[in-house]
This record gives C-alpha cells, sequence and structure tokens, in this order.
C-alpha cells in the first residue's frame, strides 16, 4: 500500500500548479500547450477515480453480449470482428445499450463538458 | 533546410514586382499559423497602386512535404481558387503562385480579407447577429455554386468515389490496430447505406465554421481549399453539419448556426438539385466517423514520436467526442419506462 498523497491527488496538485502558477508565466503557443496539459491532466485524474468501475461495467455487458469471457481488449476485438464480419447488426438493440451505456462512461472520463455529451439524449437526468 | 523571415521577404518582393507596377517593399511579415500541411503568413507589401494587404500560404518551411497523394499541389489550389472566384463563390484573389525559382517553396500569395475565422465568436459575439441568420443559407448557396463548377474545367484532381472513401477511412482505421466498437458499428451502417454513384462534383473538402471569414453581414470568404477534391457533393454539405463543428450549439444542425432547411434552401438557390436532408445525414455519419479517425492519427504522430507535444498526445482521447456523437445519432434513446 503506497502511502498519502494518492496517485489521484498528486496528479490534482501537478494540476493545480500548471493552472494557477505555470499557465499565467507563459504566452501564445505554450499557454495553449500549458492549457492542454492541465486538461491531460484532469482527464488523468477521472479516469483514476471511475476508470476502474467503469471498465468492470464495459467487461460484464460485453461478457453478455458476447457470451464469453475475456480481458477488455479481447472483449472488445472481439465485438469488433463480429460487427465486422455481420454476426452482429450495427442496429442491433442490446449493441446499441451497449455502445451507450461504455461511450457515456468512456466520455465522461474523457471529455465530460462536451456538448454532444452534456446535451446526450441518452443521459438520465 | 528552412527559409527565413529575410529570405522570404526578399522572395515575396521579387515575386510580385511582376504583378503590382511599382512594387517596392514587403513590410510587417509576420507567421499567423504554422499548421502541419501549411504555414500562414500576413503582410504588407507597398505599390504603386497603393499599400496591398496579403497573405502567403506555402508549405511549412518551405520544404516540399511528402503531401498525401490526394491532395493538390499550391497550383492546382490556386487554379481552383480562381475558377470558385468566377463561379460566384466569395473566395480570395490569387496574385501569384511560387514556383521553384523563387526559392521559398511551393506556395501561392492570396488578397487578405478582414473578418472574423473563430468560430466560437461566429456563433455567441453580438456582432455577429444577423451574420447567423443567413449563414445557413449562404453555406448552401456557396456550396451550390462550388459543386456547379463544370468538371471538364478543373484542374486535374483526385476523384473519390464514397465506397472508395469508406475504403481509405477503413484502411487508416485498421493500421492502428486498436478497437473502437463504435466505429465498427459505424463503418457497417454507412457500408450498408452508401449512396447510389450520382454524378461526382468538385468538393470544397473542409467546409465547416473555422474555415469561412465572417463579417457581421455573413461570409467574406471560403478558405482552406487544400481538400479539396472530385467526390460525392453531399459530402460538403454532411461536413459542415457535424456536431464538432456547431461548438457547443447542437440545436443548429448545420454549422452551430442554422437549420439543415435554410441549408437546403440556399443549395437550391445557389442552382444545386437533388439534394435531400437524407444525403446529407449520411455525411454526417461519415462526417462524425473521419474526424474520430483523424483524431487517432494525430495521436498516433505523437506515438510514432514525429510530434512529442501534449497536444498531439491529448487529442487521441478526443476520439470519444466523436463516439458519443455517433451513438447519440445512430441510437434511439430508450423509450421511458
Amino acid at each position: 500500500m503506497m502511502d498519502q498523497p494518492s496517485a489521484a491527488e498528486l496528479v490534482t496538485a501537478v494540476r493545480e500548479f500548471i493552472e494557477k502558477h505555470a499557465i499565467p508565466q507563459l504566452s501564445g503557443r505554450t499557454a495553449f500547450h500549458g492549457r492542454v496539459a492541465a486538461n491531460a491532466l484532469a482527464i488523468v485524474a477521472r479516469e483514476l477515480e471511475q476508470g476502474p468501475a467503469a471498465e468492470a461495467a464495459e467487461t460484464a455487458s460485453l461478457r453478455a453480449l458476447l457470451g464469453q469471457d475475456g480481458t477488455p481488449e479481447a472483449l472488445n476485438r472481439e465485438l469488433c470482428r463480429r460487427l465486422r464480419d455481420g454476426r452482429i447488426d450495427p442496429m442491433d438493440p442490446a449493441l446499441g445499450r451497449h455502445l451507450v451505456a461504455t461511450t457515456l462512461a468512456k466520455v465522461a472520463i474523457d471529455q465530460p463538458t462536451y456538448a454532444g455529451f452534456v446535451h446526450s439524449p441518452h443521459r438520465t437526468r | 533546410m528552412t527559409t527565413g523571415t529575410d529570405q522570404i521577404k526578399s522572395a515575396l518582393e521579387a515575386a510580385l514586382s511582376g504583378v503590382y507596377p511599382g512594387t517596392s517593399t514587403v513590410t510587417d511579415l509576420r507567421q499567423l499559423s504554422g499548421g502541419a500541411s501549411q504555414e500562414t503568413w500576413a503582410f504588407n507589401l507597398s505599390t504603386g497602386e497603393g499599400l496591398k494587404e496579403l497573405i502567403l500560404r506555402r508549405a511549412p518551411g518551405g520544404v516540399v512535404a511528402k503531401r498525401a497523394t490526394a491532395a493538390p499541389d499550391h497550383a492546382t489550389e490556386a487554379a481552383i481558387l480562381k475558377l470558385a472566384h468566377k463561379a460566384g463563390v466569395s473566395v480570395p484573389e490569387v496574385p501569384c503562385v511560387l514556383s521553384d525559382a523563387h526559392g521559398i517553396g511551393p506556395g501561392y500569395v492570396m488578397t487578405r480579407i478582414e473578418g472574423e475565422t473563430i468560430a466560437r465568436k461566429i456563433l455567441r459575439d453580438a456582432e455577429f447577429a444577423n451574420a447567423r441568420k443567413v449563414l445557413a443559407f449562404q453555406c448552401g448557396e456557396a456550396l451550390a455554386r462550388i459543386h456547379r463548377i463544370p468538371r471538364e474545367t478543373l484542374p486535374p484532381l483526385n476523384a473519390v468515389t464514397p465506397r472508395e472513401q469508406l475504403a481509405q477511412y477503413r484502411e487508416t482505421y485498421d493500421s492502428y490496430d486498436y478497437p473502437h466498437p463504435v466505429f465498427e458499428a459505424a463503418f457497417k451502417w454507412l457500408e450498408q447505406r452508401l449512396p447510389e454513384a450520382d454524378e461526382l462534383t468538385l468538393v470544397h473538402g473542409d467546409f465547416r465554421n473555422g474555415n469561412l471569414i465572417v463579417g457581421p453581414e455573413g461570409i467574406r470568404a471560403v478558405l482552406d481549399w487544400e481538400l479539396t477534391h472530385v467526390g460525392d457533393p453531399a459530402e460538403d454539405l454532411g461536413w459542415l453539419c457535424v456536431n464538432s463543428w456547431r461548438f457547443g450549439e447542437t440545436t443548429k444542425v448545420a454549422g452551430g448556426f442554422g437549420s439543415v432547411e435554410h441549408l437546403l434552401e440556399g443549395y437550391r438557390a445557389g442552382g444545386g438539385t437533388g439534394m435531400t436532408a437524407e444525403r446529407v445525414r449520411f455525411w454526417e455519419i461519415f462526417g462524425t466517423l473521419k474526424w474520430g479517425i483523424m483524431c487517432m492519427t494525430m495521436y498516433q504522430a505523437f506515438a510514432q514520436g514525429t510530434d512529442r507535444s501534449v497536444e498531439r498526445a491529448a487529442i487521441g482521447r478526443r476520439s470519444s467526442e466523436t463516439e458519443i456523437d455517433l451513438v447519440n445519432i445512430l441510437y434511439d434513446r430508450p423509450s421511458p419506462p
């Protein structure tokens, strides 16, 4: 077991340093990259927090959809193969439910302020 | 070998002396952007006809890059701008195409048109409130004029059918060997609905908010013709409607400023025929998939070491924006219990 701070806390500390202290000292292209860097660390912090539950839910959903077990990557590759060779139709309702749920969880980590996520008709409010 | 600003200055003075009588000096030369595919510089030129405000577009660093086979060269791009101007599309004039003899690499000079290109400002600032009412119509009109340019008058351009373009993106996506089930579903959905080979026309290729110069009255110029090719004209209308180019104004499907109906109305007013909301929708979905794969491509520049910037790394995590857009379009919202 690692000592405190947690990985999420360390990443947040670095993001806050970039936002509050580094970016005000930067200009132009470097300031832009500073903001991108801070956003990247915000993604990492959200992934540390939400990633394990999201991946567990995705894996369970993939197992149910495909009727087999495997790592998340192996299951996603299998789903891609079945879509490509036509064994699963892109408009299959069970597939649709799976893709909606996994994509919502993915974007909640990657880009939670993106308008397509914020206003998604699939989000329960 | 790259070229310095002094060399660019003297090359521009030499190149433009034959265009404007009494040309003397280039002043206020400054780089506006340095994209991976194009460099853009602004400068002023004193001539016998007064001060000219101009733009230089050239290959990055003045080096002839290994361009994608599909991309037109600068001379072709300049020729297309002239044809578009003749067809009534608002575009910059091109006083000069640079040749090897000018020594600063391939490129061309165009007139500078004042106005706004930043999409968020165009979509939100009070200054552009009236422009927003007419932009969808004007975009439709401009696209119809581009698409009606007779094919036999075009310089040699890459011609791509919808099926071929889908296969090209499939090949690119496959080469990254990383599973994206949403993209697989979108590929299949598109393959099942590929349009019949209608007549192919000139296509702008990157017609969207961000590549238009806009004033309070509407479109002043259509820019960024470097992806121009021959293809399905509906491609341009669909690309304009991709959610990423609505910059948060999700309910205004056409560019974040208007409706598809208004866009199609403008298209008919510009003399365009046979365009339907369904064809636009197909290309909106295709465009969304394309942008998702382009995000993967930009991340590859980081992964393969050609551009180790944090920006190239982070953009890989924007593929999922297009995935949420795709599932929003493709899958119905669950009916309430």
